[in-house]
């Protein structure tokens, strides 16, 4: 297992999220959206221009820019 | 609140969760579309019949949470406290089941008696979602009803089980969660310590509060500082002491290990056979296979400028033919008031006041509707999301969001939009730094009313170059909004982005019924509530163009000049056009539009603007196409009508104090300058009397500044 920031993760990747860094509004916002430690999720894909990304989590897609992303670790299998 | 009837039932639930599909299946006719006090979030009312009486539904504005960040959040979190309805219908999205639980989880934790639709239980069935609705609903000791809103499925159970739950009449029952070891302990004490004190209790259960100062809330701890400041600043303590202690022994916070215990709450909500999962979860679903086409690094931005392009061409070709009704409608209106009135001022306040203004009101609203229809498909098929994703990229560069493209196409980012439906879609914005961004800037895009001045003054001065110089203007003005954005951002509106966390909806087929509700809905706000304003100012600028009149003895030079034409001569016809035309524009520049129009020669002489143009530019803003037929008064050519713009252009060509340099600083004046006032008072409606009269000033300047700097600039170039 290795700890990595969701920025870092590629297209398709899985992860479990580790920890968000985040506090104050955007820490509750990711929060709110059911991001919390423990949360399975898939890398699903990113914009055209690599920002925002998409994530899959909790049978729904979300989508959250590369600074909000930067809150957020992973934990992921070693490849 | 005034009209608080008995049975009052409030609507919550995600966004994209179903809930206005299942708001416009149980309510009738009978509804009503408003604003929260105060901030422009949609309030829907309506009214139901249930076997007993009579439920009165308010849908709040959709949300994930009823935390204080969003207006919408603290609406919906407001509303419940002060108008207490009798229960809460809680929609949740049975296929994204997880997530819209943290959303109960919050109401039930408020104590406000709740009954959950279990919606779209179809869907979740067509992805192997199987929900055992009996077990979850005795785990949560509350009604839970299976419904699919788009076929009305489970409405009437669900408005039976409402029914029987308002007439139970039941205390607010605070659900209580355990937070561990760390936060429960002082929790407690906090909660005794309001509960002993009576702290704020007349309207919220004391844990909630004692919860609500351990997440820093900052609606809930103002609140509390103005009711009793000691108990206020202790329990503010209490949580500043845990918060230090988690950020020493777990570097986590109080909200974050809150937020945990929720969602920990949920899981175990759901264990143990209550949500079952048939096949894989991660199998592609048709709406992911959509997105792997539709957000694909090629095709995604090229099927997006198709779209987008079908919008714009949607929204313009097909409303031509009703707004051409209402054009004809009314200029026959006009010529039948004309011919059956007796003249003089009360004549013309009927036909160019009233008649004019109603029909520049009525005028906007096939363009809305197409509009408003047009962006109905594409937020409620998901696709609008999908725009917001693969754009923000582009768009924060300039402070502004994804979302904020509908509103500068529409406003004429393809040249000949309009800027009163393109403010009104910026409603789609969440964000309101970015929201108030591209209010300000959309107007700066070419709109169908600016294209006839512009064509006018190309065809005088460029006509050599007509379509080079018409996308040059379109560049432009992109740049100009683009940047200007910026600006504001950077200055005026500066601060971080709000946080983009977009939920890509599962992409779905919208139904017609609610398409229609939807568009309807908001053409018919625009009318009532800007409509009167536009009336109201379009008379106040008639009274400016037409008051004081000519004084009684230049009236008599014309009317003797009149007289000494020979009645049925060969020419007389023409001369005596000659004289009215003379005269309408010494009455123009007597008035005091025309009066406002010499004084500020004063300062326009910068921009090459004489009094004729700068009296055109003021009625412009009551309407950007009123510009020629002003000028056309300015410059003794008759009242011309709308798109007759040939002898004007002639005219202006053959001036020799005339030069494409001053055409060219004249045009980008008019590209920029305030908003025409129908565009004003949709921008107050959406935001504030404040940004409304910000965008008419800033955007003047910016104009004037932009323009004399071309205009001078040209000049010490050698190019006037």
């Amino acid at each position: 297992m290795a700890i990595v920031p969701l920025r870092k993760m590629a297209k398709g990747q899985k992860g479990t999220i580790h920890r968000v860094t985040a506090s104050g509004e955007i820490g509750r916002r990711i929060r709110d959206m059911g991001l919390v430690p423990g949360t399975p999720f898939q890398v699903q894909g990113r914009a055209p221009l690599k920002d925002p990304v998409a994530i899959r989590l909790r049978n729904f897609t979300l989508a959250l820019r590369n600074n909000e992303s930067d809150f957020i670790e992973a934990e992921v299998e070693e490849v | 609140m005034a009209h608080r009837g008995a049975n009052l039932i409030a609507l919550a639930g995600n966004p994209n969760c179903g809930k206005t599909t299942l708001f416009n299946a149980i309510t009738g006719e009978r509804r009503h579309v408003g604003n929260y006090p105060g901030i422009t979030v949609e309030k829907k009312e309506g009214y139901c019949q249930v076997d007993g009486g009579q439920i009165q539904l308010v849908d709040l504005p959709g949300t994930y949470s009823l935390t204080a960040y969003s207006p919408e959040e603290l609406v919906a979190r407001n509303y419940l406290i002060q108008d207490r309805p009798d229960a809460v219908i809680n929609i949740v999205d049975s296929s994204n089941i997880e997530r819209n639980l943290y959303l109960t989880v919050q109401l039930l934790e408020l104590g406000i008696p709740v009954l959950i639709a279990l919606n779209m239980v179809d869907m979740a069935a067509a992805r192997g979602l199987e929900i055992n609705v009996e077990e979850l609903a005795r785990r949560l000791r509350l009604p839970v009803i299976p419904t699919v809103a788009r076929t009305g499925r489970g409405k009437e159970e669900l408005l039976e089980a409402a029914w029987r739950l308002v007439q139970k009449d039941a205390v607010w029952a605070p659900l209580y969660i355990s937070y561990g070891p760390d936060i429960d302990p002082v929790l407690n004490k906090m909660e005794a310590l309001i509960g002993s004190a009576g702290f704020l209790t007349d309207l919220l259960p004391a844990r909630w509060t004692a919860l609500k100062y351990l997440e820093t809330d900052g609606e809930v701890i103002r609140k509390g500082k103005e009711k009793d400041p000691a108990l206020s600043g202790k329990l503010e303590e209490l949580a500043e002491q845990v918060s230090q202690h988690l950020q020493k022994t777990l570097d986590s916070y109080p909200e974050a290990i809150i937020a945990d215990h929720r969602y920990g709450f949920i899981t175990a909500l759901l264990k143990g056979g209550v949500v079952k999962q048939s096949h894989k979860a991660d199998r592609l679903y048709l709406s992911d296979q959509l997105d792997r086409v539709l957000t694909n690094r090629f095709f995604g931005p090229l099927l997006m400028m198709l779209i987008i392009y079908a919008v714009y061409k949607f929204t313009f070709t097909y409303s031509k033919v009703p707004v051409g009704w209402l054009e004809a409608g009314f200029s026959e209106l006009g010529r039948l008031a004309d011919s059956s009135l007796p003249p003089g001022p009360f004549k013309s306040l009927i036909v160019s006041g009233v008649i004019d203004g109603v029909g520049g009101v009525l005028g906007f609203v096939p363009l809305i509707l197409f509009m408003f229809f047009a962006i109905a498909i594409l937020e409620d098929t998901g696709y609008l999301a999908r725009v917001a994703y693969m754009l923000d990229r582009v768009f924060r560069t300039f402070g502004l969001h994804g979302s904020s493209v509908m509103a500068y196409i529409i406003s004429g980012g393809i040249a000949g939009g309009c800027a009163v439906p393109g403010v009104l879609a910026a409603r789609t914005l969440r964000s309101p730094r970015e929201r108030i961004a591209t209010l300000i800037t959309a107007p700066f895009m070419n709109c169908g009313a600016k294209l006839p001045v512009f064509a006018m003054l190309i065809a005088a001065f460029f006509s050599a170059k007509e379509a080079q110089v018409m996308f040059l203007l379109t560049i432009l003005s992109w740049a100009a909004a683009l940047l200007i954005a910026k600006l504001i951002r950077s200055t005026i509106l500066r601060g971080p982005s709000t946080p983009f966390l977009l939920e890509l909806p599962p992409y779905r087929l919208p139904t017609f019924k609610g398409l229609l509700i939807h568009t309807w809905e908001r053409a018919w706000q625009y009318i009532r509530k800007a409509g009167t304003i536009i009336l109201a100012i379009s008379i106040i600028f008639w009274a400016l163009m037409s008051f004081p009149g000519l004084p009684e003895t230049d009236r008599k030079i014309y009317d003797e000049e009149r007289a000494s034409i020979p009645a049925g001569g060969p020419d007389s016809q023409a001369r005596l056009q000659v004289v009215d035309n003379e005269e309408a524009q010494a009455a123009l520049k007597n008035s005091i539009a025309g009066r406002i129009g010499s004084g500020l020669t004063l300062i326009t002489t910068v921009n090459g603007f004489d009094w004729r143009t700068n009296v055109a530019l003021v009625s412009g803003i009551a309407a950007k196409e009123i510009i020629i037929s002003t000028m056309g008064t300015a410059y003794s050519l008759g009242r011309s009508r709308r798109g007759e713009q040939i002898p004007l252009s002639r005219r202006l060509a053959a001036d020799s104090s005339w030069t494409p340099l001053k055409a060219f600083s004249l045009i980008i004046f008019i590209m920029l300058y305030a908003p025409c006032f129908a565009t004003i008072t949709c921008i107050i409606r959406e935001s504030s009397w404040k940004w409304g009269l910000f965008s008419m000033v800033f955007n003047t300047l910016t104009a004037f500044i932009v323009s004399a700097l071309v205009y001078r600039g040209g000049l010490w170039l050698g190019l006037g």
